[in-house]
């Protein structure tokens, strides 16, 4: 299947510091993409590089097929719901969709109109007065009925409560199915990806750590415990994320394609959370040294 | 119909709860052969989980040879899994008391027991597999 995002070598650097360097990734098209990482680690500028708010300083990134806003054919293909879900606050619901209307050419007015309906919302009102999930809400909509090849949300969901986030995410997944929508979301909220997305690209201090499909991710890291041992000594193809150790035991979270065979570890299968974690919270150093980019591939 | 729902503290992946909700549904008899399963679209809206998540329980499924997929139509089930394992299961919970009667004798607490039962069961499934 095509990619409908691909990125080599790819950096952004805002005067001496870099938000994101040495970005690989190859996202197959049809999924829906989680992307999570701690606060500043370069989420946002990625996102803004895919829709072509930012323009890239080293490498390159192509999204479904062309140049981020290289022209309008590429402007309609992808739609980018910006953090906090922005609308205007003195337009109307209805301004806004008649806006969306003229703006793009691919424009489903019956999916705009027939969702405000289902939605409840008052078409005359102002966007200004609408809650947080409802604007929300209205800003989905705006980026469904855009009609898009892929959607990028930044942090969709995190300023609503609970209920707003589960419609949304209801919606979202709604369109997916409906429209054939590849998605890409950035989240802190792991369960919410768990359920949501089947593709994640963890993100740390401006490198991406690690990017795949969900299930194999989750299938290839294992916790092992066992009495202490010096992590080197494991066999190739073990790659070691997070290791910790007491006087008398030793607590590894490994990667591997294949099973684990040595009978002095226990061997316990993890969480999508567990994997997240671990390489949120494994020392920078590590990082630099290793390859930038592992692509778990089957 | 089945309605799905989600654990997130069960350990399993969202698609591996889909599969087992549908087999425990069908050893127990709820869903029976030409039971049609809820579409992808209506699944992903009403749990606000990925379409392709319950494409690939769906596929599981038929890939064991539960449901079939009829195109434009649906996803039925095709065979069930409450089969004449049920009539064993009186004496094997029979055998199962009586051990757990032993092991309290042994001095085992309940969080002893379970810890044993989950390390051997894992033990002989490990053991299958290889």
């Amino acid at each position: 299947m095509s990619a409908v995002l691909r990125a080599q070598g790819l950096g952004k650097r805002y005067k001496q510091r870099w938000a994101l360097q040495n970005c690989d990734l190859d996202v197959p098209a049809g999924r829906v993409v989680g992307l999570v990482g701690p606060n500043g680690a370069g989420k946002s500028t990625l996102l803004k590089l895919a829709s072509g708010m930012l323009t890239p300083t080293a490498g390159t990134i192509e999204v479904c097929g062309g140049r981020p806003a290289a022209g309008v054919e590429q402007l309609a293909k992808v739609g980018f719901v910006a953090q906090d879900t922005p609308t205007y606050s003195g337009l109307s619901v209805a301004d806004h969709l008649d806006f969306g209307k003229r703006l793009n050419p691919n424009w489903d007015d019956a999916v705009a109109r027939d969702r405000i309906r289902r939605l409840g919302l008052d078409p005359e009102q102002r966007a200004g007065r609408l809650s947080g999930g409802q604007r929300a809400q209205l800003a989905l909509t705006l980026g469904i009925a855009k009609r898009p090849e892929l959607l990028i949300l930044d942090e969709p969901v995190a300023a609503l409560d609970p209920l707003a986030r589960r419609e949304f995410m209801q919606d979202l997944m709604e369109a997916v199915a409906e429209h054939e929508l590849s998605v890409v979301l950035s989240s802190h909220l792991v369960s919410d990806v768990e359920r949501t997305c089947d593709y994640l690209i963890v993100l740390v201090d401006s490198r991406v750590q690690v990017a795949g499909d969900i299930d194999d991710l989750v299938a290839c890291h294992h916790r092992l415990t066992g009495p202490r041992r010096d992590p080197d000594t494991l066999p190739a193809g073990q790659h070691v994320i997070t290791a910790s150790h007491t006087d008398r035991q030793t607590t590894l979270l490994v990667r591997t394609g294949t099973a684990v065979h040595d009978p002095s570890w226990t061997v316990s299968p993890l969480g999508l959370e567990d994997v997240v974690l671990a390489y949120m919270t494994r020392p920078a150093d590590a990082v630099r040294d290793t390859r930038p980019a592992l692509e778990v591939l089957r | 119909m089945i309605e799905f729902h989600l654990n997130s503290r069960s350990g399993l992946s969202p698609y591996q709860q889909l599969v087992q909700q549908v087999r425990h549904a069908l050893r127990l008899g709820l869903l029976e052969e030409g039971d049609r399963l809820p579409t992808v679209k209506d699944v992903a809206k009403q749990m606000a989980v990925n379409p392709n998540t319950v494409l690939k329980a769906y596929r599981e499924l038929e890939h064991d040879g539960l449901v079939a997929a009829r195109p434009g139509v649906g996803t039925f089930v095709t065979r069930t899994l409450a089969d004449g394992t049920l009539a064993a299961h009186g004496p094997l919970r029979k055998d199962l008391q009586r051990w757990l009667t032993k092991a309290r004798l042994a001095g085992l607490d309940d969080e002893s027991i379970e810890a044993l039962f989950t390390s051997t069961f894992r033990d002989a499934a490990g053991e299958d597999v290889a």
